[in-house]
This record gives C-alpha cells, sequence and structure tokens, in this order.
C-alpha cells in the first residue's frame, strides 16, 4: 500500500467507528455551494413534480406544502469534502408522502433547485423512509445557506445529493449526471463504499 | 483516480501559520487552475488522514505542483504540513478535482477575483496561469486579509501589480493597515466593491473564494452592485473545514 508519513501518528476518536470511510468529525455545518446563495420568497416558493417530458404531475405552494404530515427525523450527515456531522435534527416532509399516488415508469429523478442547481438520484432511494423535503433544523427554520426555505434530505448518500433550495423533482427513464455529477464527481455518492469521484467503483 | 506520490522539492512559508509545498510528481496529468487535491498521510499503524488542497501552481504540464496549506491549531493534518515535513518527503495526492470553480486560458472576458484569508490560493493558480500562457484577459484581484503579515505571495503579487499591461490588485486589511493607508480596516463593503472591482456593464466574471461568512457577504454585495449571479462562482471553507 501507501507511503508511510515519516512521524504522522493519525487521530483515532471514538466516534471513528460511526464514520463512513475517510471521513472526520465535525460540530460545525460547513457550507459548499458553487454560487450565491438565492433568497427564496415564501409567496413565490413552490414544489413540482414532473414527468420525463416535463409535464406536471403535482405542485404545492408554501401553504399546501406546509399543511402535509411532517416527520422529525434525526440522522448523520456525511460530506464528500470528508467531514461528517452525526445526530442532526430535522423536520420536513417525507418523499413517500408527496410520491404517493404519483404514478410512474421512471427509475430515477433529477432534483431541481432555485439557483440552478441539480442532482440525480435513484427514485428507489428517496422511498421507504428514506428521504425528506425538509424546512426545518435544530428546531428552527432552515437558513438560507443551507438551504432554506427548504432542502432534499438523503442522508444515507454524501450531502452534494442533498440539494438545497430545491423546487422540484423530475422523473427520467435513464440515469443522467446533474450539476456536481457533471463535473467529476459520482453518479450515486454513497459514502459507505467512499463513492466520492466519476471513476471510483 | 489514482493515488500519485509526490516528492517534497521546496518549502516556502508564506506567513506564520501558512507554508507552500512545492511537490515533484513525476506522472501528474496536468490541472486546471481552481482545481484541487486530495493529500493522504499514513500514520505508521496504517490510520491515514486526507484533507482537499487548492492548486496554488499555474496549470502546466510539469511534474510540478504547489498547495499552500494554513495550520489549524486543532487540526489533523493541517500542523503537520506545516511544521514537520521536509524536504525529500513523500505525500500521497490524487487529482485534480473539481471542475466548476476553474478558470480556462480560452475565457477572454474580465476576471474578477476576491479572496478571502488563504481563499487566495486557487485565484493565485488562475493569475499564474493567465502569466503562463500570456492571456490578454483583463484580471482583477480584490485580496481581504485580516493585516499585511498575513498576505501570501506578497513579492510575487507586489511585481505583478509593478507591471502596468499586468493586473490591478487591491487589499482590505480586516484589523490591522499597512502605515498610511487610505482605508480603516474593515470588511470589504459596497463602496470598496464599487471602487476596486469591474463594473457590471462588463460582465465580468467572478470568482470568490474564503470563508463562507465571508464569501455569503461578497456574493450579496456582488449582486447588489448589478452582477449578474450566474457569473459568480464560489468556492467556501467551514471553519473546521480544514479545507483551501
Amino acid at each position: 500500500m501507501g507511503v508511510i508519513s515519516r512521524g504522522f501518528s493519525g487521530r483515532q476518536t471514538a466516534d471513528s467507528a460511526n464514520l463512513p470511510p475517510g471521513q472526520y468529525l465535525t460540530t460545525d455545518f460547513p457550507v459548499l455551494s458553487a454560487g450565491p446563495t438565492p433568497r427564496i420568497p415564501l409567496d413565490h416558493w413552490e414544489f413540482t413534480i414532473r414527468d420525463e417530458n416535463n409535464a406536471l404531475l403535482r405542485r404545492w405552494d408554501w401553504k399546501t406544502f406546509r399543511a402535509l404530515p411532517t416527520e422529525t427525523p434525526t440522522v448523520d450527515l456525511h460530506c464528500v469534502t470528508r467531514w461528517s456531522k452525526l445526530g442532526t435534527s430535522w423536520e420536513g416532509v417525507s418523499l413517500d408522502t408527496l410520491l404517493a399516488d404519483v404514478q410512474t415508469e421512471a427509475s430515477y429523478v433529477m432534483a431541481h433547485s432555485f439557483g440552478d442547481y441539480s442532482t440525480n438520484l435513484p427514485l428507489n432511494d428517496l422511498k421507504n423512509g428514506k428521504a425528506w423535503i425538509a424546512f426545518r433544523f435544530n428546531g428552527k427554520d432552515l437558513e438560507p445557506e443551507h438551504g432554506g426555505p427548504v432542502r432534499l434530505l438523503v442522508p444515507h448518500l454524501y450531502l452534494w445529493k442533498s440539494a438545497k433550495w430545491v423546487r422540484g423533482l423530475q422523473f427520467m427513464a435513464h440515469d443522467k449526471p446533474g450539476f456536481w455529477e457533471g463535473l467529476g464527481y459520482h453518479l450515486y455518492g454513497d459514502p459507505w463504499r467512499e463513492q466520492r469521484y466519476s471513476d471510483d467503483k | 483516480m489514482m493515488w500519485r506520490v509526490g516528492t517534497v522539492v521546496e518549502l516556502h512559508d508564506e506567513t506564520t501559520t501558512a507554508r507552500t509545498i512545492t511537490l515533484e510528481v513525476p506522472d501528474w496529468p496536468g490541472h486546471l487552475p481552481g482545481q484541487h487535491v486530495d493529500v493522504r498521510l499514513t500514520a505508521a499503524d496504517g490510520c491515514s488522514a486526507v484533507r482537499s488542497y487548492s492548486l496554488a501552481s499555474a496549470a502546466n504540464f510539469e511534474a510540478r505542483v504547489q498547495i499552500t496549506v494554513e495550520r489549524f491549531p486543532n487540526g489533523e493534518v493541517s500542523p503537520y504540513l506545516t511544521q514537520e515535513v521536509i524536504l525529500g518527503d513523500r505525500l500521497e495526492l490524487r487529482g485534480p478535482i473539481g471542475g466548476w470553480f476553474v478558470w480556462r486560458s480560452g475565457q477572454t472576458e474580465p476576471i474578477q477575483l476576491i479572496a478571502g484569508g488563504s481563499g487566495v490560493v486557487p485565484l493565485m493558480a488562475m493569475i499564474r496561469s493567465r502569466v503562463l500562457v500570456g492571456s490578454a484577459a483583463p484580471f482583477r484581484l480584490l485580496y481581504s486579509v485580516r493585516d499585511p503579515g498575513a498576505v501570501f505571495y506578497r513579492d510575487e503579487l507586489l511585481s505583478l501589480a509593478e507591471k502596468a499591461e499586468s493586473m490591478t490588485i487591491d487589499y482590505a486589511y480586516t484589523r490591522a493597515t499597512p502605515k498610511e493607508w487610505n482605508r480603516p480596516p474593515g470588511r470589504i463593503d459596497a463602496t470598496l466593491i464599487a471602487n476596486t472591482t469591474w463594473p457590471a456593464n462588463l460582465s465580468p466574471t467572478c470568482y470568490v473564494c474564503g470563508p463562507t461568512s465571508f464569501v455569503e457577504a461578497v456574493a450579496d454585495l456582488l449582486i447588489a452592485a448589478g452582477i449578474n449571479r450566474d457569473n459568480i462562482r464560489t468556492e467556501r471553507f467551514g471553519p473546521t473545514g480544514d479545507r483551501k
């Protein structure tokens, strides 16, 4: 294997056991974004689900979205830039609720955000209690720099998949790279298999 | 992406807490300015730690790459890289990584670089690349630092600014200024943006790199100054991000 770094002793913490390979623990909540933070007034906010041809299947404005039942998941976050943050508390609407009764043959979705960010996911990764549209973090309204008013929360994948400022999902018959996936990052992004970059297995 | 081995061939202290490490990497594939690398340290017991660092060197196909590392007092990796590493040491790295926060030599539009602290590193790679390829793209740098002693690449920036045809460099000192400086210590504000950056009507592409709060504030100021948000590219690092 690799080169031993003369005189280097790593820091093995008690929490390392809970961390995916190559991650380290932080108690901060660092921010990574490609551009300026969009500010989205709630009366302009919407969340939509569209089919492969961009036809509208479902639409919520802020009022109808907030009338939906919510959940309060506590989850671990893993960022591809190697920090992990454990036991974070969120409130959001489960994707199971939003996708209920939506008929589709599609296997993939593209999540689109205000500010033109996008990220691709298999549809199954959004179902069965694994993903939320989150609007509250640690009991407070989600701040714009962390994706507020709402962000996608898919904690079992690297955090770039949890699109900030999310405004909708579009079904896709075939997988297609989103923003970071087209710039060298992994198409799926499982932190436990350390799928950081395009050619990681 | 494969891990490569680089040999430390040069060390240079930029400030009391930051060091530039030059590595010879025989099979280096080349990079674009703004891209970063992962550096891996491995202890004798096999325990390893990896961090990302922006490349400071110009895009080139020579076998040398540079990173500049700022020491975080309680960091796991940066104290080793800034204090322990000596000439001849071998470091593992892989990359280059990232394709968004980059400047390509085919870009001819005005370029506005805005750095906060060690966020100057990837911007320096862009400046050096522009010189290397002889690009005529108009470049400006606005560099926010704590005090004059915290400036990275001081002599190189000074000589660049002296060449009239080259580029304009402005500084914002947040805690202490040089003697007889015309602006009291303070963060970048709307007046400084108006006086020292390309106006919106030139449609500059802006690259902003620094701590999160810095990038948030500067990006908002640029938008308020009329810059198209699609032309603002950002790179941020959090307080414990240990990332440049």
